[in-house]
This record gives C-alpha cells, sequence and structure tokens, in this order.
C-alpha cells in the first residue's frame, strides 16, 4: 500500500473506473524510457531507484526497457523513505519492504521512480534519503500517475498520466493498469 | 501509553521479531556513505548511567546521533547525586527538563523498573544490578542469527554461556531471549559462580568447560565481575583461567564452525586469551558494531514509530 495514494485501511472503496489498461501501462513505460534516454545524453551511469513499494515494480521495468536502448549504463535500486518523512510518528516502517542502493549515486544520474505523485511529501523524504548516499549530479523523477493535490514544490520529470482527482478518491497502479477507487464509507 | 524495555519478558514474540527485523533495516543505514536519519528529529534521549560503561553508553547515544534525536548525557561523578540528591529527584529532574525517554544504568537490580514507574517517559534497562541487560541480549541473537543464517529462529544452535554466571545480567538476559528463540543454552562454570536455585531457568548446567565445548556452536563467555564480589567466592583469577579460560588450544577442540562471543569488556588471559579474542571465530567486535543498529532499533520502536499498527493509520 503506497502513503502517496491516500490509500487507508480504515476506508473501503469500490472501483469506480479504469483509467489505462495494461497495454497503456507498457506503452507508456516505453515512452518514459525512450524521454529518459533523450534526456540523459552523455550521462555516464544512470542509477533507477524505485520508491517501496508501489514504485518498485515500475523501476525494474523501466530499467528493463532502458537497458535495450540506452547508450548508458543503468542500475537498479529501491528506497524506503520511512525514516525520512515529517510525519513518522504516524506511520510504521512498511514490513519488509527495503533500502538497496547496490551502486554510488556520487556524480551519477538518479531517476526516482514512483507509481502515483499525490501531495509530494514521499518525493521530499526520498530526495533527503538518497542524498545520505551521497551527492548525485542530478535527480530527476519519474511517476506512472501525477494525480495532483501538491502540498510542496515538487514536479516530475516524466509522467505516465495527468489524472485529476478528488482527495477521496484512491489511485491503483499496477502491471493490469491503472483505477481509480472511490471511497464508498469508512470502515473503522 | 509508554513502553518502556526493562527485561526481556517485557517483549511479546511478535515484539521480537519486529526489533530484528528493524535492526536490519538499520544495519543497513549504517552502512551508508551518511549513516544517519532524521527519524527521531527533535526527540531527546537522556543516557542516566550509575556504573561505568564504555560500549553502552557511546552505543547508545551514537544510536541517538545517527536517528537525529539530541542527546543528553548523565555521569555520576559530576552529578549533584555527589551532593546528595535522591534516584527518584535525579529521575524527574532529567524528565522534567524535557528528555523524551531515558536509557539507565545502575548498580541495583530492578532499579530501572521502579524509576519507570515514577515517570511517564520510556525506559530503557541498559543494565541493573546482577537482574537484566536486554539490548545485549538483543545484538547478539542478531548476531548469532545472521552469523548462522538461521531466519527468524535459532532452533537447535547450542549456546554454552561460562564464567561468572551468578553476576550477570547479560546471562540473564541471554537465557531468556536465546531460549524463546529455541536455541539450547548450557551455563557452565565453577558451582560458586552459577546461581544456586536454577531449576526454573531453560538451561542445562555443567561444571566442566572440556565436556560442553565439543558440542557448543557459540560459546559465550562472560567477564568475573570481581568488583561485585562480597566474599571470596573462588581461590584466585588464576585458578578458574585454568579451568574456564578458552585458550588457543581449548578453541582446538570445539566444533571448527563454533563462534566466540563476549559482550566485553573482554579481559584477557582471564576468560579469554588474546589470540582467541582476535582469532577469526570470534565475533566480539562484530558483536559491537551490530549494537549500534539493535538500539537504533529499540529507539525508534519506543518510540512508537513501528508497532506494525497498519490498521490505525492513513
Amino acid at each position: 500500500m503506497a502513503p502517496e495514494n491516500g490509500s487507508s485501511s480504515g476506508h473501503s472503496y469500490s472501483m469506480a473506473s479504469v483509467v489505462m489498461t495494461g497495454t497503456d501501462v507498457k506503452r507508456v513505460l516505453s515512452r518514459i524510457a525512450h524521454e529518459v534516454v533523450e534526456h540523459n545524453r552523455g550521462c555516464t551511469e544512470l542509477v533507477v531507484v524505485g520508491l517501496q513499494t508501489g514504485g518498485v515494480w515500475i523501476a525494474e521495468e523501466l530499467c528493463n526497457a532502458l537497458l535495450e536502448i540506452a547508450t548508458f549504463p543503468c542500475a537498479l535500486g529501491s528506497l524506503d523513505v520511512s525514516l525520512y518523512r515529517d510525519d513518522h510518528a504516524l506511520r510504521p516502517l512498511i514490513k519488509s519492504s527495503s533500502t538497496d542502493v547496490p551502486v554510488s549515486v556520487k556524480g551519477e544520474t538518479v531517476l526516482l521512480v514512483d507509481d502515483v505523485l499525490f501531495t509530494g511529501r514521499t518525493v521530499r523524504a526520498a530526495l533527503e534519503a538518497i542524498l545520505g548516499f551521497g551527492r548525485p549530479k542530478a535527480i530527476q523523477l519519474a511517476v506512472m500517475v501525477d494525480r495532483g493535490h501538491r502540498e510542496l514544490p515538487i514536479r516530475p520529470d516524466y509522467v505516465g498520466k495527468n489524472l485529476p482527482t478528488s482527495r477521496s478518491e484512491m489511485v491503483e497502479v499496477t502491471r493490469q493498469g491503472v483505477r481509480i477507487l472511490k471511497e464508498v464509507g469508512n470502515a473503522s | 501509553m509508554h513502553r518502556s524495555l526493562v527485561s526481556i519478558s517485557d517483549l511479546t514474540d511478535e515484539d521480537i521479531t519486529e526489533l530484528m527485523e528493524l535492526s536490519r533495516v538499520f544495519f543497513e543505514v549504517n552502512s551508508r556513505d551518511i549513516p544517519k536519519v532524521p527519524a527521531l528529529r527533535g526527540k531527546t534521549v537522556a543516557t542516566l548511567f550509575f556504573e561505568n560503561s564504555t560500549r553502552t553508553r557511546l552505543s547508545f547515544e551514537l544510536a541517538a546521533t545517527r536517528l537525529s534525536a539530541d542527546v543528553l548525557t548523565f555521569t555520576l561523578a559530576s552529578s549533584s547525586v555527589s551532593k546528595g540528591e535522591s534516584l527518584r529527584d535525579t529521575a524527574e529532574t532529567i524528565e522534567s527538563l524535557g528528555a523524551d525517554l531515558i536509557v539507565m544504568r545502575h548498580f541495583s537490580s530492578g532499579s530501572v523498573q521502579l524509576v519507570s514507574s515514577w515517570l511517564d517517559i520510556p525506559l530503557v534497562n541498559a543494565g541493573d544490578g546482577a537482574h537484566e541487560h536486554p539490548t545485549q541480549a538483543l545484538l547478539d541473537a542478531v548476531t548469532i542469527m545472521d552469523h548462522f543464517e538461521a531466519g527468524k529462529r535459532l532452533d537447535g544452535i547450542e549456546v554454552a554461556i561460562i564464567g561468572d554466571v551468578l553476576h550477570s545480567r547479560v546471562a540473564r538476559s541471554n537465557v531468556q531471549l536465546l531460549s524463546r528463540l529455541g536455541a539450547r543454552v548450557t551455563l557452565v562454570g565453577p558451582p560458586a559462580l552459577l546461581p544456586t536455585d536454577l531449576s526454573l531457568w531453560p538451561v542445562k548446567v555443567s561444571n566442566s568447560l572440556e565436556e560442553v565445548l565439543p558440542l557448543c556452536d557459540v560459546i559465550y563467555l562472560l567477564r568475573i565481575q570481581s568488583e561485585r564480589f562480597s566474599e571470596s567466592l573462588m581461590p584466585s583469577l588464576a585458578e578458574f583461567s585454568k579451568d574456564f579460560a578458552l585458550t588457543h588450544d581449548r578453541l582446538g577442540r570445539a566444533k571448527k564452525t563454533a563462534i566466540v562471543m563476549h559482550p566485553g569488556p573482554i579481559i584477557r588471559g582471564v576468560e579469554i586469551t588474546a589470540e582467541v579474542a582476535d582469532s577469526p571465530q570470534s565475533l566480539i567486535r562484530k558483536q559491537v558494531s551490530n549494537g549500534v543498529g539493535v538500539r537504533m532499533a529499540v529507539l525508534y520502536w519506543l518510540f512508537g514509530a513501528y508497532q506494525g499498527r497498519l490498521e490505525s493509520i492513513w
């Protein structure tokens, strides 16, 4: 369960609408990979880092797509930002999620990857977290869905789909597609 | 409601698993270029030590610092205790100053429990008399687990705890924790240095190191706590060393895969020879480095940031 989705185990959701199919998701990943290559000419190494938990599989797919078309080497990592959140007392670490940055980010370009960009607080935490591993040359951000409602001055470099939502909705991103779920009531 | 960590018995099996998992999260943090996270920014951790310590106090202070907490250090020698201030007044003063958590060590068994009943903030027992030293047991358990790649349990692992068990809070915490995790614990020492009634302890007992040595996977040595001896419990340290010190020869009769552990401070030449302490089978320094991550886990966990209560949030 990705915090940025505004999802809640205390709330019930009903399926409202499918906004992207599995094929759309694949096509978007391929498109983003091409944009990344285009924007990173002359890059020595790109470190693709998925944010736990929703960004991890997207980072994997993106990294695979990049390995086929990129002229520079790509490494894959993951980041759990729980320890960096400003609302940590309200959230536990996600069980069994982990941080793994297998290569040095010093002087390299880092591509942060998440499923949904919402308030921007996860990305803020991720920026702080990744800087703990060294000073990258640049940090870029790729998200499958930008759903708006930003609370911080953060903007993505690569967006799969801009999706206007209300705060009470939840956006779910999987390999099978993207769905908007509407809240139907508070279960707790 | 706050929670304190006074004894291993304060922890449920689920708590123990959580603390082990969380410790590994912090081992990863400690391996980074900048081994520091902002998780406890704005919190104040006070260390209240009425007894000398090198590694435990430094380890807790480093753990708090790496979580971005502020650290208040109380040292007995320079405190108002020498002017006659009571334990209760000292502890309440530290709470009133704004400490959010106290790490406490004291020479009296039960003192940490007592102080925790007076205060509204969590306490961590960093050793109280001959009672308990729970964070030492946690770091020992995780060190053994990781070494033997044992997952979440220590089933079937044979542990010998050797030497001055009578005065050892480390032994009391370790016996509880390691046996709950499935290890089989044998206490080894001269009768005078073993507690008199061990019938309720989940352990085997032996007075012969030679007999136990070939069977164990973990050789856990304790320091002879001469400063706590109220009477002459044994003829001399040399007498003890003759039968119970881990020498190179004795280690040669143990399993090749056996590991040597010690909570420190080690007294080379008494319970362990220098050669053994520095041998590849010795995990003594690994214990110390793991201690920082384990204490980060304990502090973070006690601040309530990690209680596995997924249903209560979002």
